[in-house]
């Protein structure tokens, strides 16, 4: 298992390097520099580049740049706020997305888990359609669609919830963009989780768990869920990513202030160090729930928890 | 006097696939005894394992039962009852009967554990569900059960997961895990199938040595009828979801009557023919998604009656214990004789048995 | 037991006769298969859901292609007079529904209009999905917009055959140190998340239709060439392609000529569901706003444009929202279809 988790581990950080490679090559790579402005004269602009460490050479701004990912240190804004370290601006918009991510991925998986079992149970009936059904639509149908139909009619016209985001509604500001964001963790998850299940309650172990006479709560939860969740966490990686994708454009529609409406911006404004911040905060994040996932999965399966045992006989 | 434990009377069991209904099991009538062993021969796809499943009431769920009546008689609160068990639910049978009364090994020792679970918390399981149990003396029994079934250093093996174990330690444990509840009857859906010949020959001898031991009734699943002769008192071979020939191991061996019987005797190795000599039955089973018109074996018959095609023969008594489903045992039905290898090889075998038991 | 000679049977002389030695050798050859292609297309439509899949894309490619011509109007043709149009459908009109009236919210209630009436030569005026605020027809802009989703679709299928299947190819035959390093590579590559890699890629180059290609060809083709080495790894062994190579096969030929048709119902299904994935990436990318540039429409940057009317001009977005969903939608039901009709396992039963 320690080695299990050391090679894991030891992939993280190579890949996270790799991206802070590319980030930086990339940097080096944009067209233009915010500082193209015509107004500007050359000496202003000298004055600039050197002011940011534009001018020194490549390993040095490399060796730099990993030193100042690593430690927080994202540069300034050059155009949404200028002259503001980016690190500020996510400090305040991070844990509004997480909240949000969170709150999805907790709907998603509660309801879709719930779903699938549900479907699994009750294999080929009306039920298991009707999931099936729902999934197949949450899956195919993007985030950004649920999040329009949501705000346009439970936020317009109908108007229960709010419809653009304000701070002080607290929690009931996160209803709509949370539910517009679960859809497809919960479409996902079911799909996965009532696949994964009728495998699990079709497998020979499991007759043999019934016929010892096991049956009802104890059954499902001890050995079908057990076994078949060590499949359905690996999941988890690809829809933290459909996640990011989604709040970055469900941030924008419901103008939360995020990390995804931030990248929207500095999209849209060419704001270099905040798009190449938040890459580098999206793999980060990426990256770990990968490990977590990963080590996740070590713990749950016996196979790979065990493996130290077995070299040793 | 031999006591009646189980009597399956005419079960009827249809599948709903995405090819159509497949209907596996076609009326099939089993009878059980205290303390005796029945054998189901029959190829792969036959219907045994189905039938087996429905006493253990674990069909899955696209399985439907026609019809069909399964009398299991059992000590309950002190009081001998017979119960039809399908008209118990889900959750009575698992209540009263899974694991407690009937219990059932499975054909791949590889699969039949949870790998999730230790082996020990597998072994408890059925104790401290049917019994609740205290934990430690649950463990404790579980240890000697471990013993029984030849697991050396049991109460370290306690905590191994299935994955640390081989096919033959792991059919150990699924057999120990079947008799942790004292079970009156043991459903051994081919047990050594998946094993190699070493170990499926010890395995074999330890259901034996445990059914002395216990006196527990056995069905024993197989496609081997030389397991058949070690093993079991009663035979049924069954063909395409019937029972088309059933006897004592003496009439099936020595006096079979149906022509699918003569070609599983013939398939069987044995010392003195040669591998090349070995005949198998030619063709394939039906496909039982298809409706069955006549006798289901007369495709691959060379004894096929021109009746055959058309009417499915009944089971035709031969003696008391002795019955088998051909038109060939009919009043009307053509003389003939056995085929002259079945001759020669029964004849063998009945000088071996003779040898066997002088010596 | 009764005897059976007592049941009415209808019997004739030679019933109790026996059929003879030939009997066994004829029935042997009952098993007779339909070919791939039959038997796919049988399974495929006892699949209700991918039967509507396929359906509704054979339409929507349709109307991809003839739309823009039939409308009458030119997608960037902005028609002075004629901005914010409702939907007016002839024939339809008549019921009360799509007559170019729309109901506005106003600070002193509701207020319902038809621009159809009040414009000059309005009345002759049809637009069949309404106007943007630019009096663009909508309906020629949502089939040329689809045109761009399925010119993606293209793309991701293309991608996955010769980027994924290649690859994973690749990796699987020669295996070893070669399969070593391509595999820590897609490890690697599939720690970046898609949002990062493609963002990166299209502010580096500029927006358009070529970045967005490049974008999809970058991430798209990873979970083929997973599938596609797992089938090389399983078939490597195998004893035709021993066979090929014992006759001096080269190992092109092998992989294309001996391991390809083998893997193609995996191929199938894989770039069915690789298309819903590539199509969403553009109308993301469009959202986000370096997406194709104006004044080409894609389905994303429909959806983009015209959720600035979303609570004025409800009818803007639903055709490109619409055509987006069904397309997705029909996409993964078409693959879920082809999965279980191609699933091995159910040829079992
Ligand atoms: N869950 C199921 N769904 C559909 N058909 C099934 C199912 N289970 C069994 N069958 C069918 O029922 C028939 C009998 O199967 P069964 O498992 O009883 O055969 P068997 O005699 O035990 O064979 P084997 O020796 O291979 O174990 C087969 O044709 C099989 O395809
Ligand atoms: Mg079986």
């Amino acid at each position: 298992m320690k080695k299990y988790i050391l090679k894991r581990v030891g992939m993280s950080v190579v890949t996270l390097l790799v991206i802070v490679l590319v980030l930086f090559v990339l940097m080096q790579l944009l067209p233009g520099s915010p500082f193209n402005d015509e107004r500007l004269s050359i000496e202003q602009q000298q004055v600039l580049m050197s002011k940011y460490g534009l001018n020194d050479s490549a390993p040095v701004q490399f060796f730099r740049y990993v030193r100042n990912m690593l430690t927080g240190d994202f540069g300034k804004s050059y155009t949404i706020s200028k002259d503001t370290d980016v690190a500020l601006l996510l400090q305040n918009r991070l844990p509004t997305s997480l909240l949000l991510g969170g709150l999805s991925i907790l709907l998603g998986s509660v309801a879709g888990l719930f779903l699938g079992v549900a479907a699994a149970l009750k294999h080929n009936s009306l039920l298991d359609s009707a999931a099936t059904f729902f999934s197949v639509i949450g899956v195919s149908i993007p985030s950004y669609v649920f999040a329009l139909g949501l705000s346009y009619f439970f936020g317009f016209q109908l108007s229960w919830l709010p419809m653009l985001y304000n701070a002080d509604d607290g929690l009931r500001a996160f209803a709509l963009p949370a539910v517009a964001l679960s859809m497809t963790v919960m479409a996902t998850v079911a799909r996965f989780t009532r696949t994964e299940m009728i495998e699990v309650l079709n497998s020979d172990y499991m007759q043999l768990v019934e016929s010892k006479g096991v049956s009802g709560v104890h059954l499902i939860f001890k050995h079908a869920l057990r076994n078949a969740s060590i499949s359905i966490i690996t999941i988890l990686g690809p829809l933290v990513v459909s996640l990011m994708t989604g709040s970055l454009v469900v941030e924008k529609i419901f103008s939360i202030p995020g990390i995804g409406q931030l990248m929207v911006q500095a999209i849209q404004s060419n704001d270099y160090n905040v798009i190449l911040a938040l890459a580098f905060v999206y793999s980060a994040l990426y990256i770990f729930v990968m490990l977590a996932v990963d080590i996740l999965y070590g713990v749950l399966d016996p196979r790979i928890r065990l493996a130290k045992e077995d070299a040793h006989g | 006097m031999r006591e009646k434990i189980l009597e399956v009377r005419d079960l009827a069991i249809t599948f709903n696939t995405s090819a159509g209904k497949v209907r596996a099991v076609r009326g099939v009538d089993l009878d059980l005894h205290k303390g005796e062993t029945v054998a189901i021969v029959g190829e792969s796809g036959s219907g045994k394992s189905v039938t087996t499943k429905a006493i253990m009431g674990i069909l899955s769920n696209n399985g439907a039962i026609d019809s069909g009546e399964i009398h299991y008689t059992f000590e309950h609160e002190g009081e001998t009852v017979t119960e039809n068990l399908l008209d118990f639910s889900k959750k009575q049978m698992r209540k009263t009967i899974n694991g407690k009364h009937i219990a059932m090994i499975f054909q791949d020792p590889m699969t039949s554990l949870d790998p999730t679970m230790s082996i020990g918390n597998q072994i408890i399981e059925g104790m401290r569900t049917h019994y609740k149990t205290k934990k430690n003396e649950a463990q404790k029994k579980a240890v000697e059960l471990l013993e029984l079934v030849g697991i050396t250093d049991p109460e370290s093996r306690m905590k191994n997961y299935p994955h640390q174990l081989s096919g033959g330690m792991r059919q150990r444990i699924v057999i120990a895990i079947a008799l942790a509840c004292d079970p009156d009857v043991l459903i051994c859906d081919e047990p050594t199938t998946a094993l190699d010949v070493t170990i499926q020959a010890k395995i074999l001898e330890l259901i034996q040595d445990i059914q002395k031991k216990t006196g527990i009734s056995v069905i024993y699943i197989t496609h081997d009828l030389g397991v058949v002769a070690k093993v079991a008192e009663y035979v049924n071979v069954m063909y395409a979801g019937k029972i088309v020939e059933k006897g004592t191991v003496e009439d099936i061996f020595y006096d079979p009557k149906h022509p699918y019987t003569w070609g599983l005797l013939l398939a069987m190795p044995d010392l003195e023919t040669n591998t090349d000599k070995l005949v198998s039955i030619p063709g394939n089973p039906p496909n039982m998604a298809h409706d069955i018109v006549g006798d289901p074996f007369y495709p691959r018959n060379t004894y096929a009656l021109h009746i055959d095609k058309k009417v499915e023969p009944p089971l035709i008594e031969v003696s008391e214990t002795h019955s088998a489903a051909t038109w060939l045992l009919s009043e009307q039905g053509p003389e003939y004789s056995l085929p002259v290898e079945l001759e020669d090889r029964i004849t063998r075998m009945k000088e071996e048995a003779k040898l066997y038991a002088a010596g | 037991m009764d005897k059976p000679l007592n049941r009415p049977i209808q019997q004739t002389l030679n019933d109790f006769s026996f059929i003879g030695q030939d009997n066994v050798r004829v029935m042997d050859e009952v098993y007779e298969e339909d070919s791939f292609w039959k038997q796919l297309v049988k399974r495929i439509a006892k699949n209700k859901g991918s039967v509507f899949g396929f359906v509704t894309i054979t339409l929507i490619i349709f109307m991809a292609l003839v739309g823009p011509m039939i409308s009458g109007y030119e997608f960037d043709e902005q028609i002075a007079g004629h901005e914010s149009m409702a939907p007016r459908i002839p024939v339809m009109e008549n019921f009360g529904i799509f007559d170019g009236s729309e109901t506005l919210k106003t600070s002193t209630g509701e207020l319902v209009v038809n621009k159809y009436e009040t414009i000059e030569g309005g009345e002759d005026a049809y637009h069949w999905f309404g106007t943007d605020v630019l009096g663009r027809d909508l309906f020629t802009r949502t089939w040329v917009g689809t045109r761009i989703s399925l010119y993606i679709a293209l793309v991701a299928v293309i991608v996955d055959v010769f980027i994924g299947m290649s690859y994973g190819m690749i990796s699987g035959y020669y295996g070893g140190k070669v399969d070593n390093a391509m595999q820590r590579s897609v490890e690697v590559l599939n720690g970046i998340p898609n949002l990062v890699v493609v963002t990166l890629l299209i502010i580096v180059l500029k927006p358009g239709l070529m970045s967005i290609t490049l974008a999809i060809a970058i991430t798209g083709w990873i979970g083929m060439s997973r599938v596609s080495r797992a089938s090389m790894l399983k078939l490597k062994e195998s004893e035709y392609v021993l066979a090929a190579r014992t006759m001096g096969a080269k190992d092109m030929t092998i992989m294309y000529k001996e391991i390809l048709p083998n893997i193609f119902s995996q191929l199938l299904i894989m770039s069915m569901f690789s298309i819903p994935n590539a199509i969403f990436t553009e109308a993301f990318l469009a959202f986000v706003g370096i997406g194709i540039p104006v004044p080409m429409a894609s389905l994303g940057s429909l959806i983009s444009e015209n959720f600035k009317s979303l609570t004025t001009h409800f009818y803007m977005i639903v055709p490109p929202v619409l055509v987006l969903a069904l397309l997705m939608l029909s996409f993964n039901l078409l693959a879920d279809g082809l999965r279980d009709a191609l699933d091995p396992t159910m040829k079992e039963v």
